[in-house]
């Protein structure tokens, strides 16, 4: 499986210089030379794991509480009030407790981790999340034993969501992981991205993020964790039982039953970029398929 | 002043197929720009399903030929407009790799029912001419009640791909409805009256 490091991702700002310097230099040709076709010379820099614009992560967002089109959420969340916050982490835990997002930003430390997300609908993007791993923050609690899965709840508010007086949904936004998953140091809790605040678009103040499965498994705006005992149903298992699968990990063997999930677009390419492969676990198996080991990927998908 | 008719109608109808062209050209696409072209013209294919289909209606409402001299073309469009997509589909999106295509035809049924409309169109492209109208006499307007399946086919198409429960398939799938439905009220009115 391979891995991003970080040497292999161009930064953003080299990644546009180098656009804007092919593209002047084709318009410095004068008539419509081939070169001043921007995707065409795009299509040979093209690579996985090149970083994301920063533009394309915070205006092409699946976020249905601010709206069914991609650029919905951008558009709709930009007055969203994240100030004050809190979470609550409660259900099977010795000490329930309530952590504004202030206690958050004092007592974790944010680091950048470049991860991979591939939504369920066939297109991914590298974005460099700020974060930590999310068992830090359930360290502050000690768990029953019966505390077998953890249950995510997104806010619940409609007169700033506008998405959420529609029933596309059920609302509040569920998700759910084994406590294993949700122990795993690659589950991150997101603060920021590009070394800035969270923008509200992206779940602001505070989301989960897992890169190794679709991303609507990556709850955003997240006000409260339960620990439980059964597994939880996420909101998109209610939706669709046939199509959502509680473990939701990336696998281009299983397909959704209505479309492929074998290849993918990444997001950014030109239009002539062809598609690419995807990874099992969204390439992150040397980490993660321990986890799985002995299960029906189909079965359990 | 009607013989300026037919060349708008051409030109209006050209329009969404020259903002492709420039979005292509000035970079305007987009994240996603292979999806934004394919949404594009599978929206604006259903568009003039719809249009299409609107035009004996308007003539009964309106007691006015002219809408149905515009049928013709803007059928064809809507052949046009599905052919760039299915293009787009075949030659951007998995350019001519055969076997994803073909899997996803046999088994994914939103691309199955997509492709037998398309499928379905191609009769009525080619016998759209008068000459072939005259040559098919009756058995021509049999032929191309084709265009309710396809137009049911294309509307279901659209709501089979969509994650969700969304706004805008549905709406188009009612208006198609009721674009039907009328056929079905004037048509009893007919036989009532003849």
């Amino acid at each position: 499986m391979k891995k991003i490091k970080y040497s292999e991702i161009t930064p953003e700002k080299i990644y546009r210089n180098r656009r804007s310097f092919i593209k002047s230099m084709g318009l410095g040709a004068g008539s419509i030379a081939l070169t001043s076709i921007p995707f065409i010379n795009d299509a040979k820099s093209e690579q996985k794991d090149k970083l994301t614009s920063y533009k394309d992560i915070t205006t092409y967002n699946n976020y249905y509480e601010f709206g069914t089109s991609k650029s919905d959420p951008y558009k709709n969340s930009q007055n969203f009030k994240t100030d004050p916050w809190s979470i609550s982490i409660e259900g099977e835990v010795e000490n329930p407790i309530n952590i504004s997002m202030e206690e958050i930003s004092e007592q974790f430390v944010s680091e950048e981790r470049i991860q991979r997300l591939r939504c369920v609908e066939g297109w991914s993007m590298v974005i460099p999340w700020m974060g930590f791993s999310l068992n830090q923050l359930l360290s502050k609690v000690t768990l029953t034993s019966k505390a077998k899965f953890v249950e995510f709840e997104s806010v619940y508010d409609p007169d700033q969501m506008k998405g959420q007086r529609y029933p596309v949904l059920q609302w509040p936004y569920k998700e759910g992981l084994r406590i294993d998953e949700a122990m795993h140091p690659l589950t991150t809790v997101v603060t920021g991205l590009y070394n800035k605040k969270l923008p509200n678009q992206n779940g602001a103040p505070l989301r989960i993020f897992l890169p190794w499965k679709y991303g609507f498994k990556s709850a955003k705006a997240i006000v409260k964790i339960k620990l439980v005992e059964k597994m939880p149903t996420s909101s998109w298992m209610r939706a669709s039982p046939r199509e959502y699968g509680f473990y939701s990990n990336v696998n281009p063997n299983v397909d959704h039953p209505r479309w492929s999930q074998a290849t993918e677009r990444v997001i950014g390419n030109d239009i002539f970029a062809p598609r690419v492969e995807t990874l099992m676990f969204n390439g992150y198996g040397d980490e993660v398929a321990n986890l799985y080991s002995g299960m029906d990927l189909k079965k359990y998908f | 002043m009607e013989k300026y008719f037919k060349p708008s109608v051409f030109f209006l109808s050209l329009i969404p197929f020259l903002i492709i062209i420039y979005k292509i050209f000035f970079n305007q696409l987009g994240p996603e720009p292979v999806k934004e072209i394919t949404h594009h013209t599978g929206e604006w294919t259903l568009i003039f399903i719809c249009l299409t289909l609107a035009m004996s209606p308007l003539k009964r409402l309106t007691n006015l030929g002219v809408w149905i001299k515009f049928r013709r073309m803007l059928g064809l469009f809507v052949f046009f407009y599905a052919t760039i997509h299915l293009l787009t589909y075949v030659g951007i999106d998995y350019r001519f790799d055969w076997a994803p295509i073909f899997n996803d035809v046999v088994k994914k049924k939103y691309i199955f029912i997509g492709f037998s409309a398309w499928l379905l169109l191609i009769p009525l492209a080619i016998t759209s001419s008068q000459k072939m109208m005259k040559l098919l006499k009756h058995n021509w307007k049999k032929l191309h009640k084709l265009v309710y399946v396809i137009a049911i086919f294309g509307s279901l198409h659209y709501i089979w791909l969509s994650k969700s429960i969304f706004f805008k398939p549905l709406i188009f799938m009612i208006i198609i409805l009721v674009l039907l439905a009328l056929r079905i009220k004037i048509k009893k009115r007919e036989t009532n009256y003849g």
